[in-house]
């Protein structure tokens, strides 16, 4: 009996959605449009979400790589009145102190980088010379292609080997194998030991870190650069002379345990503070930056769930619409429904039907749509860039490299919102459908 | 599932249960039904009382203003009176609340139409079925039943017609075999010829007729002394009484003589 009754129950509710489907196409034209309205919110939630969260995975992933253990402590020219044309920036003498008195640390690798011409014959590349300790290759999460990264050794006997960019390979050892050849920096002359993997350029995160390139790189010891170039960079350009004394361009510290890098950075800001009255130096904390981008990233994805859950709105108002003028239009059914014994919540249920039938059919269509946001989204950005370059330029990259990611949950919250759109904007009709008195409804023409 | 067990049985008192077992379908004692507008209230029925036994064929007349479409409402379930009492089998129907009513329409009422009020999104078939989707009757054996219905009302071939391909007169055959599907208790046809040439109105007596020889209870609306002849019975109102009840032949005198006095009182 109870297995009957449910199957009776069935049968019954899918004649339901049958007749709604059928009622529904009776007015093609009208229920697509509807469904369109439907079908635009939808789509809107999924692309702005996938959009959103484009954009904040790709500022994240610049964020960590830099690591997000890691306390970055880098030279900054010093403006003002105070500066005396003297040395500036981190020293050798901070790295010393911090690496020595900070328990936390893992390791804590120096950096000096110049930027220099490269020559190997007749071919010449401006690029930057980076001094580095062999550690540098593991908190920079360098890929060696060909050869090896610097040692300890080549440090230690100030060896003039160097390590070279994919692109400085490309460009000054068009042909054959690099390793072993002769790279010309000034009068010295450093030996290619190995060649690096492409690496993506970062972007500038939070004023201190600027925008890096990493492309045209060549890496040699510490200890080389220091032997073989000193502190001081000079350059001479037409017009102007420049010196710049800095020991150190950077000092990258790593924290052991993830907990102890905010208030290992606040020590960190401690011990440097009192050697340098002039701020030379900006600490930078990618951990700190990390929990700030998901602040925003929370903000950004609300706010465009907003306007999705507007546009969405709107669709809704579309459907109450069009279920008013059909209750209205069809007043002579329900009439004749309730005289062949149909209950108030039999048409309640009819209209709702009607109703939830147009919304899921926009919503599933509009979830089918969000599916392609990514080839949507980059066949769009193809299409600008060709029609409107100098526009296109002027977008940020983050913005210009978007590539939108569609949220999972974004698919069931998108469905499951379109239901209650349904729902919400269909009862009101469908009560007015009930409410009707059969007799006046039989009369109605 | 039975009807009556559908709908919560009242108590009737001892009189018309005794009523009941004499195979009654229909009985209605001291009706009442005003309608309070702002002009004041108006007096539809001011107490009718006839019993339709079953089997009978029941024909209502009486001129417009007579209270017979407020009498086809009550009769219909449709609405509630607000004096007397109806009693449907053994439940007083003047009580019962607004989801019992659609109940007993789903069940023991068949409605023909006088603009046959078939949908025009369904096929002839659906159409037929639909007044299975509120009786809760609907299952494996629906299809057969309404193909059945559709042969005997003679469209056993235009099952996966519209509305709108049929004839007027098919039309209403449709509506016939859809009033059927439930097997009422009784049917209730508010003009059913009204709209119908007279060829057809003749084919579509001659279906009543034959369903009423079978055994069908039937309660006829209509204007048309033609019509009422070809039934057992009329019921004459007028001014919201009974002033006829007896044979067709009878009912013109009555008839003739409200005419008569509603000419020099103007409508109503």
């Amino acid at each position: 009996m109870q297995n009957t009754s449910f199957v009776a129950s069935f049968a019954r509710w899918r004649r339901t959605v049958e007749l709604s489907v059928k009622s529904l196409l009776l007015h093609p034209m009208r229920s697509g449009l509807t469904v369109l309205g439907i079908l635009i919110g939808v789509l809107s939630v999924v692309w702005l979400l996938a959009i959103g969260e484009g954009i904040s995975r790709a500022s994240q992933e610049q964020i960590a790589s830099l690591g997000a253990k890691n306390i970055i402590v880098r030279t900054v020219k010093p403006t003002g009145d105070d500066y005396d044309g003297a040395g500036y920036g981190v020293t050798r003498d901070d790295y010393v102190k911090l690496s020595s008195t900070l328990s936390t640390l893992d390791s804590a690798v120096p950096i000096r980088e110049m930027t220099c011409e490269f020559r190997v014959g007749r071919r010449s590349l401006e690029g930057r010379l980076v001094g580095v300790t062999p550690e540098y290759q593991e908190t920079a999460r360098l890929k060696i292609s060909m050869g090896r990264f610097l040692s300890d050794g080549d440090g230690l006997f100030e060896r003039n080997h160097c390590v070279i960019s994919a692109e400085v390979a490309d460009r000054l050892f068009p042909t054959g194998s690099p390793i072993g050849e002769l790279v010309q920096v000034d009068h010295e002359f450093y030996k290619v030991i190995g060649v690096c993997q492409p690496r993506s350029a970062s972007a500038g995160i939070g004023g201190s870190i600027a925008a890096e390139d990493y492309s045209k790189d060549v890496y040699i010891a510490l200890q080389t650069m220091w032997r073989r170039l000193g502190d001081q960079i000079i350059q001479i350009t037409p017009g102007q002379f420049r010196r710049d004394l800095i020991q150190l361009s950077q000092v990258t510290l790593r924290v052991a345990e993830p907990k102890d890098v905010l208030p290992t950075a606040d020590l960190v800001r401690e011990t440097i503070a009192g050697d340098h009255p002039l701020k030379d130096y900006a600490v930078t904390v990618p951990m700190e930056l990390l929990e700030q981008a998901n602040t925003t990233r929370l903000m950004f994805m609300l706010l465009l769930g907003l306007i999705a859950a507007i546009s969405l709105v709107v669709g809704g108002i579309g459907i109450m619409n069009i279920m008013l003028a059909t209750v209205t239009e069809r007043t002579r059914e329900i009439g004749v429904r309730r005289a062949l014994g149909a209950k108030r919540r039999d048409i309640v249920g009819q209209f709702l039907t009607e109703s939830v039938v147009l919304s899921i059919v926009g919503g599933g269509l509009g979830v089918l749509g969000g599916l392609f946001c990514r080839p949507v989204a980059i066949g769009l950005r193809y299409q600008l860039e060709r029609w409107i370059p100098e526009q296109m330029a002027a977008v940020p990259d983050l913005v210009r490299n978007v590539e939108p990611q569609v949220v999972p949950w974004s698919i069931p919250l998108s469905l499951g919102i379109s239901v209650v759109v349904g729902v919400a904007f269909g009862v009101y009709p469908a009560i007015r459908a009930a409410r009707l008195d059969p007799i006046e409804a039989l009369r109605h023409d | 599932m039975t009807a009556s067990a559908r709908t919560p049985a009242r108590p009737a008192t001892a009189a018309s249960a005794a009523v009941l077992n004499d195979g009654l379908a229909v009985s209605i004692r001291d009706l009442k039904k005003a309608y309070v507008l702002a002009g004041g209230t108006v007096h539809a029925l001011r107490g009718v009382s006839f019993d339709v036994p079953t089997g009978d064929f029941v024909s209502i007349m009486g001129p417009s203003g007579s209270g017979k479409s407020t009498l086809l409402n009550l009769l219909g379930c449709l609405d509630r009176p607000t004096g007397g009492e109806f009693y449907l089998g053994p439940d007083n129907v003047a009580q019962m609340s607004d989801d019992e009513l659609a109940d007993v329409r789903a069940s023991r009422l068949g409605f023909v139409f006088q603009s046959f009020n078939l949908l025009p999104a369904l096929t002839v078939l659906e159409n037929i079925e639909l007044p299975l989707h509120y009786s809760g009757r609907l299952g494996r054996d629906s299809r057969q039943r309404c193909e059945e219905l559709a042969d005997k009302v003679g469209l056993g071939d235009r099952l996966d017609h519209r509305p709108m391909q049929l004839s007027g007169g098919q039309q209403q055959r449709v509506a016939i075999a859809r009033s059927l599907v439930n097997d009422p208790w009784f049917l209730l046809a508010d003009e059913p010829t009204g709209n119908l040439d007279t060829a057809t109105t003749r084919e579509i007596l001659d279906l009543l007729t034959g369903l009423n020889e079978e055994g069908r209870t039937i309660i006829l609306v209509t204007h048309e002394p033609e019509v009422a002849d070809l039934t057992k019975r009329t019921v004459v109102l007028r001014d919201g009484l009974v002033v006829y009840d007896g044979h067709p032949d009878g009912s013109r005198a009555a008839l003739d003589a409200s005419r008569r006095k509603d000419g020099p009182n103007g409508a109503r």
